[in-house]
């Protein structure tokens, strides 16, 4: 199998259609072929094709250019250092880099790395076809893509054509976006929701709409000036964009149909006023990993409408689901020996299915002997199979042999009129193995304690989820998709 | 007989058809379109070979084929003017439930 085989399906349907539009320019379909086949004439003794670039019209050309050429496409995190790229870029050597020239003169380049900026992605757009037979080894590594490392070291999770095409062809319909159809991009390129945007886009027909970096009122003017149908946001960049919409006053999207949300925790309090401002707009929970080629289970629109009209609170809760495993999706909660519970019981997740990946350029294939991938994130389903998730499966303290979630403790200091954000860490303890501690930011001119705050705690939760210790901070180390670094909150306690 | 796995790739002798296969537990089985035996992608059609009139009722790009026990499953990844069949039973096309977009 080859992705590039879903650019030659478009191309030969609607090959006219508009494919992608950046920062005023725009590619058809045949246009993206054309340029991708020349940049995969340019990959030939060459073992990789890296970007490290923002979201732009050369980003879908290096996807579909290494497709083409048979080689992996490897899109770098630009907000990473000088020394960690210059580390990765040696072991993809030797390889063709494509990166704006500044960012180019700032890195160390290792030998045998070409470079060139996306201009040169772009200019075999006008030239001509060459026919191409897709290569189409068994196993082909189609993406290398760094995993977020909110609680290790990053680690490259590798995904083979096999897996993506096995995602896309069991959710998206071929040509089955009308011609009015847009989708945003607002996730960079080494994301997988930003990889599977571009795939998914393609097979669909859906115009893809790309803003080169988030940025909140630039979201805003896109999606009213394109006519946007269709979004995919992680739940910070809501947040920004609700924030944006109440300083801007009555803002109407009358073309918005859909937004999807995943990428990280989307907390109850966001999504209920997202469903209030954006009134009429279908909402979609996307739960999925780069390792398993995105979305493994999805809370649909009609789900969250009946969460939110639900009378009992077990019909509420379900807008706190990440909703039901996709049909090509096996899913289990298993306990920590390897056995699998039963509903509310929670555990740690297991997926297993054909998009799912769970190999690593250091590591290999993760994979059970069955082929189930134990994803690291702790949750549960209930009776009809919505499925509830619990953090990471690294991030629980283990104190005094009693296994406590940070998530709990991070909801209920939330709910203190003081805070604005907390984080909750295990931190090493002679008496314990493991502490509970926090660390939190205070509402601009609010006051309280790290007792007061403890105290708060204790009056709603067991003694053993009292945070031992509590810091305040101005702000949390976040990573660029609002992910909070634990580890990063962890090790800083720990020096305390 | 071709060998038929999960992305195998075949064409029709006979019209523009191309196939990648999805699904094939068995691994075999005679895969026609318009009454021809499909052929590999580097194959060249006979010079002989015509399209049967009475298998001549297109293939669409994009829908995916099954067998009557949806077993076997193809994409059909271009458009032709002959009609899929597997051991001499035509091939439907299958009605898959429509997910909401989620990127």
């Amino acid at each position: 199998m080859n992705l590039a085989m879903l650019l030659d399906m478009a191309v030969d349907a609607f090959g006219e259609r508009t494919a992608l539009k950046c920062a005023g320019r725009e590619l058809q379909y045949r246009e993206l072929r054309t340029a991708a086949l020349a940049a995969a004439a340019q990959l030939r003794g060459l073992s990789h094709l890296a970007l490290l670039d923002t979201n732009s019209l050369a980003t879908a050309v290096a996807l579909f250019g290494a497709a083409y050429a048979g080689v992996p496409y490897v899109p770098l995190n630009y907000r990473l250092s000088a020394t960690e790229l210059a580390e990765l870029l040696g072991r993809i050597a030797p390889a063709w880099l494509i990166a704006p020239r500044a960012q180019r003169q700032a890195l160390a380049l290792p030998e045998c790395i070409r470079c060139s900026d996306s201009e040169a992605l772009l200019a075999g757009a006008a030239a001509a076809a060459a026919p191409a037979e897709l290569p189409a080894a068994e196993d082909a590594i189609a993406i290398q893509l760094f995993t977020s490392g909110t609680t290790g070291k990053p680690k490259a999770a590798l995904l083979t054509h096999a897996n993506l095409m096995s995602y896309i062809l069991g959710t998206v319909e071929f040509a089955g976006a009308g011609s009015e159809e847009a989708a945003l991009l607002a996730v960079p390129p080494y994301h997988i929701a930003g990889i599977s945007a571009l795939l998914s886009s393609t097979y669909a027909g859906r115009r893809l709409v790309m803003l080169p970096a988030f940025e909140p009122a630039e979201w805003v003017r896109l999606a009213l000036a394109e006519h946007i149908t269709h979004a995919f946001l992680v739940p910070t960049m809501l947040v920004r964009i609700m924030d944006q919409l109440a300083k801007q006053g009555a803002v109407r999207f009358p073309a918005l149909r859909a937004i999807a949300y995943g990428g990280g925790r989307m907390p109850r309090s966001v999504i209920e006023r997202a469903l209030e401002v954006f009134a009429g707009v279908d909402f979609t929970n996307a739960y999925g990993l780069t390792e398993t080629s995105a979305t493994v289970c999805l809370l649909t629109p009609e789900e969250h409408r009946a969460a939110l009209a639900g009378s009992d609170s077990a019909a509420r809760q379900r807008l706190s689901s990440v909703g039901r495993p996709l049909p090509g999706i096996e899913l289990e909660v298993r306990d920590a020996a390897g056995q699998r519970l039963g509903a509310r019981q929670p555990g740690l997740i297991f997926v297993r299915g054909a998009q799912v990946g769970g190999s690593y350029r250091d590591s290999g294939s993760l994979l059970d002997a069955q082929g189930w991938f134990a994803t690291q994130d702790r949750g549960w389903m209930d009776a009809a199979g919505y499925v509830f998730l619990d953090g990471r499966a690294d991030d629980v303290i283990v104190r005094g042999g009693e296994n406590i979630s940070p998530g709990e403790i991070e909801e209920t200091l939330l709910q203190h009129a003081a805070v604005a954000d907390a984080v909750v860490v295990a931190v090493a303890s002679e008496e314990w193995g493991e502490a509970v501690a926090a660390a939190v930011v205070l509402k601009p001119g609010a006051a309280a304690t790290p007792e007061t705050l403890r105290d708060f705690v204790r009056a709603r939760l067991r003694s053993s989820r009292v945070p031992e210790r509590i810091v305040l901070r101005s702000e949390l180390p976040y990573n660029e998709m609002g992910k909070v670094l634990r580890r990063v909150v962890r090790s800083e306690l720990e020096r305390r | 007989m071709k060998l038929l796995k999960p992305g195998v790739r075949l064409k029709s002798a006979v019209c523009a058809t191309e196939i990648m296969v999805i699904r094939a537990p068995g691994g075999e089985g005679l895969l026609c379109c318009g009454g021809a035996e499909m052929l590999a992608l580097s194959e060249t059609a006979p010079a002989q070979a015509r399209i049967d009139p009475a298998l001549a009722q297109g293939s669409l790009i994009g829908k995916r084929y099954v067998d009557a026990e949806d077993r076997v499953e193809l994409l059909c990844t271009k458009a032709g003017e002959g009609s899929l069949t597997l051991d001499g039973t035509a091939l439907e096309v299958k009605q898959a439930k429509a997910l909401p977009s989620s990127d």
